[in-house]
C-alpha cells in the first residue's frame, strides 16, 4: 500500500509547483521555493517586530522559536508517535493491538539473522574504525605532510555511501579463477595461488565484507577527532613524562590514552549510532539479500517492498530503542569526566 | 588543520621552564615516536594504511576512463601499460541526454534538492537558536531540552507517517517539497543545538548595548548576530550540504525513482541493482555523483572539521 502511495497521489497543487521536466523549470521551482521560504521567514520577523514592551518581548521569543518547534512537532514527534502505535497493530499495521511484530522480530529465523548482522556491525565498525583512526592519528602526528595524509583517510567521508558501495563492489568483483580478474581482491587472491571467491554472496563472509566499507568511511572521522584530542594534550605533561623516561608504547598507555578518553567515548558512540542506522551500503551492494540485511535495511524492505508496514514500524522503533543505551552511556561517561 | 591547535593557555606556559629561547617544535604526545627506528616503522605503517584507503577509489576512477571492452577484459591496474586507451566515452554516455541511462537530469535534481534543503534549516535554526539563547519566554528551557533530545530520534521512525501527510494531506506526491521539508525537519535538532551553543558564547553585553541604543530583536539578529555567526553557519552548512547531497533513504522514500525529481544517488543505487555489471556506466555515474561533494569538502575542509569537533554527526 505504501509503495503505491506515490503514484496515486491526488493533488490540489498545480503541477508546475510540484515537478518540472526541463532544467529551466527545475531551477525556477527552486528559486520560487527559496523566495517562498524567505517570504515566510520575513513575515515571522515582521510580526515579531510589531510586539513592543515587556510582554512583547516574550511574544517575540515565542515567534522566533515557533517555526522550528512547529515543524519538529508536526514532522518528527507526531509521525514518531504514529509509527509506535502502528508497530502494535499487526504485520500490516492496520489491525488490533498485538505484540506480534515484536515477537516475530525475536523468533523468525530471517529476522534473527537481521538482528545478528546488526549486532556484528555495531560491535565491529566502531572499534575497528576507532582503532585504525587512532593508530593513524598517532603515526602521522606532526609528521611532514600531515594535512595531506589526513585528507587521504578523511576523503571517504565526503563520498556518498552509495558511491562507497560501488567503489567496493568493484574491489570485490568476481570472475572464475582461471580468467583475467577485474576485481582487486580476487586478483590478489589469485596471485597468492588461492581460488577466487564470491565475496558478496557467501554468508556470513559477505556481512564482514560490507562492514569493511563502513570502517573505510568512518576511520577518517575517528582520526580527525582523536588527532585534535592528541594535539590538545598539554606540553608540560609530555615533557614531565619524558623526564621520567616514559616513551613509546608506555607513553601511549599511560599518558595519551587517559588524556583522550573523553574523545574516544564520543567517537565510539557516534560511530556506533551511525552504524546502527546504516542503510545505503547494504542497499547498494546486496539490497539485503544473501543474509546481509540489517535493521535499517529491513525496515525499508518490509515497509516498501513486502507490504508489511506494521513490522517495518516495529523495526524503526527497535532502532530508536537501540540508540538510547548508546546515548545514555555517552552521557554517563561525560558526567564522569566533568 | 593547524587551526585545531588550542591557543596556549596561561597554565601551559610555565615561566620557570622557559628561560632558554628554544626553537624546538612542540613535543609530540606519542613521545617523538620514541626514536628514529620506530619512526621508520611508523612511517611504513602509515603509508600502508594510506595506500589501502586510497586504492579502491583510484581503481574505480581509473576504470571510469577505460573503454567498456577494456573494463571487462582485464583489471584496471593494466590500464597504465597503454595510456593512449583512456577515454571520456563513459562520461559522455552517462550524461548524454535522452537515453534511459542518462544521469544529467538526476544531477540537476540533486542540485535543486540540495540548495533549499541547506538554506531553510540554517534560517529556521538560527532564528530558533537566537530565541533559545537570548530571548526569555515562558517554557523556553523545557522546549530547548525537547529540541535537543530529538537529536536521538532516528529519522526512520518518522518516514512513513510523514509520507502519508505529504501525499494525502498536503498533496505533494513525489515532489521536491517533500524532500525539502523532510531534510529541514531532520536537520533542525542538531542545527538548533549547534548554533545555540555558539550564540551562548557571544558576550551578552553586545546585545545589551544594542538594546540600550533602541535596536529591536530583528535588527540585532540581522545586524549583529548573523555576521558573527558566519563560522558556525558555514560549519553546519557544509555538514548539511554533504548530508543532503549524499542522502539515499529520504529521497528513495519520498520520491521513489521518479525521473523528474529523484536525485543522482537514487539513480546510481538503482543502476547498481539493475545493471550491476555495467561498470562503464556505474564507475562514471559514481564519480559524477561524487565530484561536487568532494570538491566542496576539499575546499572547505577547515569549516567541516570545526563542525565535527563542535558536536557530532547526525543520521
Amino acid at each position: 500500500m505504501v509503495a503505491s502511495m506515490l503514484s496515486i497521489a491526488p493533488s490540489a497543487i498545480p503541477e508546475p509547483f510540484l515537478r518540472a521536466e526541463s532544467t529551466l523549470g527545475k531551477f525556477l521551482l527552486m528559486f520560487f521555493a527559496v523566495a517562498f521560504f524567505a517570504a515566510v521567514f520575513g513575515l515571522v520577523l515582521f510580526l515579531a517586530s510589531l510586539f513592543k514592551g515587556r510582554g512583547g518581548e516574550k511574544a517575540q521569543g515565542m515567534l522566533f522559536a515557533a517555526p522550528a518547534v512547529l515543524l519538529l512537532a508536526v514532522g518528527l514527534m507526531y509521525p514518531a508517535i504514529l509509527t509506535i502505535i502502528q508497530s502494535f497493530r499487526g504485520r500490516q499495521g492496520n489491525g488490533d493491538f498485538t505484540f506480534e511484530n515484536y515477537t516475530a522480530m525475536f523468533t523468525e529465523p530471517e529476522l534473527l539473522i537481521v538482528l545478528r548482522n546488526t549486532a556484528l556491525w555495531v560491535i565491529l565498525v566502531p572499534f575497528l574504525a576507532t582503532a585504525i583512526g587512532l593508530l593513524y592519528a598517532i603515526l602521522i602526528d606532526r609528521a611532514r605532510g600531515e594535512a595531506f595524509a589526513k585528507a587521504l583517510i578523511f576523503l571517504p567521508m565526503a563520498i556518498s555511501m552509495v558511491g562507497a558501495g560501488i567503489i567496493w563492489k568493484f574491489v570485490y568483483q568476481y570472475k572464475q579463477t582461471e580468467r583475467d580478474q577485474i576485481g582487486l581482491l580476487n586478483q590478489i587472491f589469485k596471485m597468492l595461488g588461492l581460488e577466487t571467491r564470491q565475496w558478496l554472496l557467501d554468508a556470513p563472509l559477505n556481512t564482514f565484507m560490507l562492514i569493511i566499507v563502513m570502517v573505510w568511511i568512518q576511520a577518517g572521522f575517528a582520526m580527525t577527532i582523536l588527532s585534535a584530542a592528541i594535539k590538545a594534550i598539554p606540553d608540560d605533561i609530555i615533557e614531565a613524562a619524558h623526564l621520567d623516561g616514559v616513551y613509546g608504547f608506555k607513553m601511549f598507555r599511560h599518558i595519551t590514552l587517559p588524556s583522550i578518553r573523553a574523545a574516544l567515548v564520543v567517537v565510539l558512540t557516534t560511530i556506533g549510532i551511525g552504524t546502527l542506522k546504516v542503510f545505503d551500503i547494504v542497499r547498494t551492494m546486496t539490497a539485503g539479500q544473501f543474509d546481509t540485511s540489517v535493521v535499517a535495511n529491513e525496515f525499508y524492505s518490509q515497509s516498501f517492498r513486502f507490504d508489511a508496514a506494521g513490522l517495518g514500524a516495529a523495526l524503526a522503533v527497535l532502532l530508536f530503542v537501540l540508540v538510547i543505551p548508546i546515548v545514555a552511556y555517552n552521557i554517563v561517561q561525560m558526567r564522569k569526566e566533568a | 588543520m593547524s587551526t585545531l591547535q588550542p591557543a596556549p593557555t596561561p597554565e601551559s606556559i610555565d615561566p620557570d621552564e622557559a628561560p632558554v629561547p628554544t626553537k624546538k617544535a612542540k613535543k609530540s604526545a606519542t613521545g617523538d615516536a620514541a626514536s628514529a627506528v620506530t619512526s621508520r616503522w611508523a612511517s611504513l605503517i602509515a603509508v600502508i594504511i594510506a595506500v589501502l584507503w586510497t586504492t579502491p577509489t583510484v581503481g574505480l576512477l581509473v576504470t571510469s576512463f577505460r573503454s567498456q571492452r577494456d573494463i571487462n577484459r582485464d583489471g584496471w591496474w593494466n590500464a597504465f601499460a597503454n595510456p593512449g586507451a583512456f577515454t571520456l566515452d563513459n562520461y559522455r554516455q552517462a550524461l548524454e541526454p535522452g537515453t534511459s541511462a542518462s544521469l544529467g537530469q538526476y544531477f540537476i535534481n540533486t542540485i535543486v534538492i540540495t540548495l533549499p534543503a541547506v538554506l531553510l534549516p540554517l534560517f529556521l535554526a538560527s532564528l530558533a537558536a537566537y530565541a533559545f539563547a537570548w530571548m526569555p519566554f515562558p517554557g523556553r528551557d523545557a522546549l530547548f531540552v525537547a529540541v535537543f533530545a530529538l537529536q536521538i530520534v532516528p529519522l526512520q521512525i518518522a518516514l512513513i507517517p510523514l509520507l502519508d501527510i505529504y501525499v494525502n494531506k498536503l498533496g505533494f506526491g513525489a515532489s521536491y517539497w517533500s524532500v525539502w521539508l523532510s531534510h529541514t525537519i531532520f536537520a533542525l535538532p542538531l542545527a538548533t543545538f549547534l548554533i545555540h551553543n555558539f550564540m551562548r558564547e557571544l558576550p551578552g553585553e553586545l546585545m545589551e548595548a544594542a538594546r540600550v541604543d533602541g535596536a529591536g530583536h530583528v535588527t540585532i539578529f540581522f545586524k549583529i548576530l548573523l555576521p558573527l555567526l558566519t563560522p558556525a553557519l558555514a560549519a553546519f552548512g557544509i555538514f548539511q550540504f554533504l548530508w543532503v547531497w549524499n542522502d539515499l533513504l529520504v529521497s528513495l522514500v519520498f520520491l521513489g525513482g521518479t525521473p523528474d525529481v529523484a536525485p543522482i544517488t537514487v539513480r546510481v543505487a538503482e543502476l547498481s541493482g539493475s545493471r550491476g555489471t555495467a561498470w562503464y556506466l556505474l564507475s562514471a555515474g559514481a564519480f559524477i555523483s561524487m565530484i561536487v561533494p568532494v570538491a566542496v569538502f576539499l575546499a572547505l575542509q577547515r569549516f567541516f572539521v570545526r563542525g565535527l569537533l563542535a558536536g557530532g554527526l547526525k543520521g
